[in-house]
């Protein structure tokens, strides 16, 4: 404590050689110094775009301005050492509120966009036989849900089997290769995917074939490895204690494998399915290729072609036909119904592990 | 239910290390055997092999015969989950399962291998476990909340309760006082007094002043140096071992002057 104290003092005093100083201790900003500087920074930018300044060049000046005049001024008052936490504290908000930018604009033009069309006809219309205004977007949610629920129920389990694989048994070469494998997996393009189902099933099934389970076939290949990666960090990080307790109470490995280590682990692995069932939902070049593109409903995956979320959103903004804007309209609000799923499943995923984490109290 | 144990020969591996050399030993039913020596030294290695959990690392193996009351554990159609329900197993470090309650940690034994119980039968399995635990009057009124809410010393009582609930023979302890402090300690060592009744006991202990208070019996293990297998250097009862040892290196351990 002592030393911590006296090391701005003994700098300051340095810095006015000289003569002994009358400040033995450095002084002090006023507490919300750092929101002084940022309102100062940000008059004196909005003074200069009046004027007519390139706004980019305003924009970088301003974080310039705020982390040089907050450091300058706590310099003089408060010395170098104080002023250094100034400036690193300033650039560390200063690129979090950058990186929250794009984040808030997207979410406030998806929101205020996609919402003219959040009205009863968009859950429960299809886009059969609407030219122009009306329609809706059902047969793509419907075509949503059934191909991504198709590839989490497809790669959930052997993603998890894999995941039990490599941390419980795997061991040596397979266990090396499948890991390598796994993070190869992770790096496919996401066209590629589509390509591989594409080509799987025109093997299969002869060409210009299209099915919903195509879909999520392709969506599979993406989901994969995500669902092995997070599942895998997540066991590992159950104590080999509890596999200990529990083989010494005369229980098999499979059991205490299902009852204990995968029990401990399932908040952390519903978190991981959810951000993997997220990565994948909103994939649109896959789908584009496997899936195509209807108008009408389709609820069976085995058969024809099926609409989904993405891929109405791209066709409603890319052909809007003849009067463009209630399509245009379309594609923004398939975007936010999009998100809307994307943030149900969050929910659900911090409820299950809300209700299934280890609890202390 | 006190069952004792004949150990021949015993050499346990890992891999191509030998870890344990040469082990003869008769375990005592109903007696308190306590195993002492230096780090390193093989004891627990030794402890783990009684109820085969050191198979659970990859390319540990045993050579020599382990019988419990003449059944050789290691016998070829011997089922090494079935070894740990007659020989159960108490750790270093209390491990109470975190998402289980007070209650399902006593009975785990019974729910993960997914035994049908009737609920009377199970009430009373858990009051019997935890009072001959001597844990009941301390959380009686919350069975219900997670084991791991209770402090250090009940957390290791919850433990040896949830061993003692599966019924074993024999109850192992790997140095099962070594994260507790003095008073849970204490409330420990007076248990395994208690314990050793109905249950053959063997401890693993790196205080000798534990060793001296509760077992009937001491083996004192000792390494000659690092990477050379661990080996029994002598066995007797507790008194003999730390009054008039025939071994000047169980004299020298037990006096302190070295480990």
């Amino acid at each position: 404590m002592t030393t911590s104290t006296s090391e701005p003092t003994g700098t300051v005093g340095t810095e006015k050689a000289g003569g002994p100083s009358p400040a033995r201790r450095p002084g002090k900003l006023p507490p919300r110094a750092a929101w002084i500087v940022l309102g100062v920074a940000t008059a004196v930018a909005l003074l200069l775009l009046l004027t007519g300044t390139n706004p980019a060049l305003l924009a970088v000046g301003l974080v310039v301005a705020n982390v040089g005049g907050i450091y300058m001024w706590s310099r003089l008052v408060e010395g170098p050492r104080a002023a250094k936490d100034r400036m690193v504290t300033a650039i560390v908000t200063t690129s979090f509120a950058i990186a929250m930018i794009p984040l808030v604009s997207l979410l406030y033009t998806v929101v205020s966009r996609g919402s003219e069309r959040m009205d009863g006809a968009f859950f429960t219309n299809s886009m059969l036989g609407v030219v122009g205004e009306g329609g809706g977007a059902y047969h793509a949610i419907i075509g949503t849900l059934i191909v991504t629920g198709l590839a989490a129920l497809i790669s959930v389990p052997i993603g998890i089997m894999t995941a039990v694989y490599l941390v419980e048994y795997g061991k040596g070469r397979l266990a090396r290769a499948i890991t390598f494998l796994v993070d190869v997996m992770t790096g496919i393009p996401s066209i590629v995917a589509g390509l591989f189902a594409v080509a799987l099933f025109q093997l299969l099934f002869g060409p210009g074939i299209r099915l919903g389970i195509m879909g999520a076939v392709a969506l599979t290949v993406l989901m994969i490895p995500v669902v092995v990666r997070s599942v895998e960090e997540m066991l590992k990080i159950v104590p080999n204690e509890l596999r200990e307790a529990s083989y010494a109470l005369g229980v098999s490995k499979w059991r205490t494998i299902v009852k204990v280590v995968l029990r401990t682990s399932v908040a952390g692995i519903a978190t991981g399915i959810t951000l993997s069932i997220a990565r994948v939902i909103g994939e649109t070049a896959p789908l584009l290729i496997t899936l195509g593109a209807v108008t009408g409903v389709n609820l069976n995956p085995f058969d024809g072609r099926m609409a989904s979320l993405p891929v109405f959103s791209y066709y409603s903004y890319v052909a809007p036909g003849a009067s463009p804007e209630p399509s245009i309209d379309r594609a923004w609000a398939a975007a936010l119904v999009l998100m809307l799923i994307v943030m149900a499943l969050s929910l659900f995923a911090r409820l299950i592990s809300y209700l299934f984490s280890p609890k202390t109290r | 239910m006190a069952k004792s144990i004949e150990v021949r020969d015993l050499s346990i591996y890992y891999g191509s290390f030998c870890a344990v050399e040469g082990v003869n030993m008769s375990i005592r039913p109903a007696q308190v055997t306590a195993l002492i020596g230096p780090s390193g030294c093989g004891k627990s290695t030794f402890l783990r092999s009684i109820n085969r959990m050191h198979e659970v690392i990859p390319g540990a193996y045993v050579e020599g015969s382990l019988e419990l009351d003449g059944n050789d554990l290691y016998a070829v159609d011997s089922d090494p989950v079935s070894v740990r329900r007659q020989v159960g197993m108490v750790f270093q470090r209390p491990n109470p399962f975190p998402t289980m309650s007070i209650y399902d940690n006593v009975i785990a034994g019974q729910r993960l291998n997914n035994k049908k119980m009737k609920k009377e039968a199970t009430d009373t399995l858990v009051e019997q476990s935890l009072r001959g635990a001597n844990l009941w009057n301390e959380v009686k009124d919350r069975l219900d909340k997670p084991g791991s809410s209770l402090s250090g010393g009940q957390q290791q009582r919850l433990c040896i309760a949830r061993a003692i609930a599966v019924q074993p023979d024999v109850l192992l302890m790997d140095e099962p006082c070594s994260a507790l402090d003095p008073i849970s300690t204490l409330a420990i060592e007076d248990l395994i007094n208690e314990l050793k009744l109905e249950y053959t006991i063997v401890i693993v202990t790196h205080n000798m002043q534990q060793a001296a208070r509760v077992s009937d019996y001491t083996g004192f293990f000792n390494i000659e140096g690092t990477g050379k297998p661990g080996q029994l250097v002598e066995m007797n009862d507790t008194k003999t071992i730390f009054s008039t040892p025939t071994e000047k290196a169980t004299e020298d351990y037990v006096s302190g002057r070295f480990g």
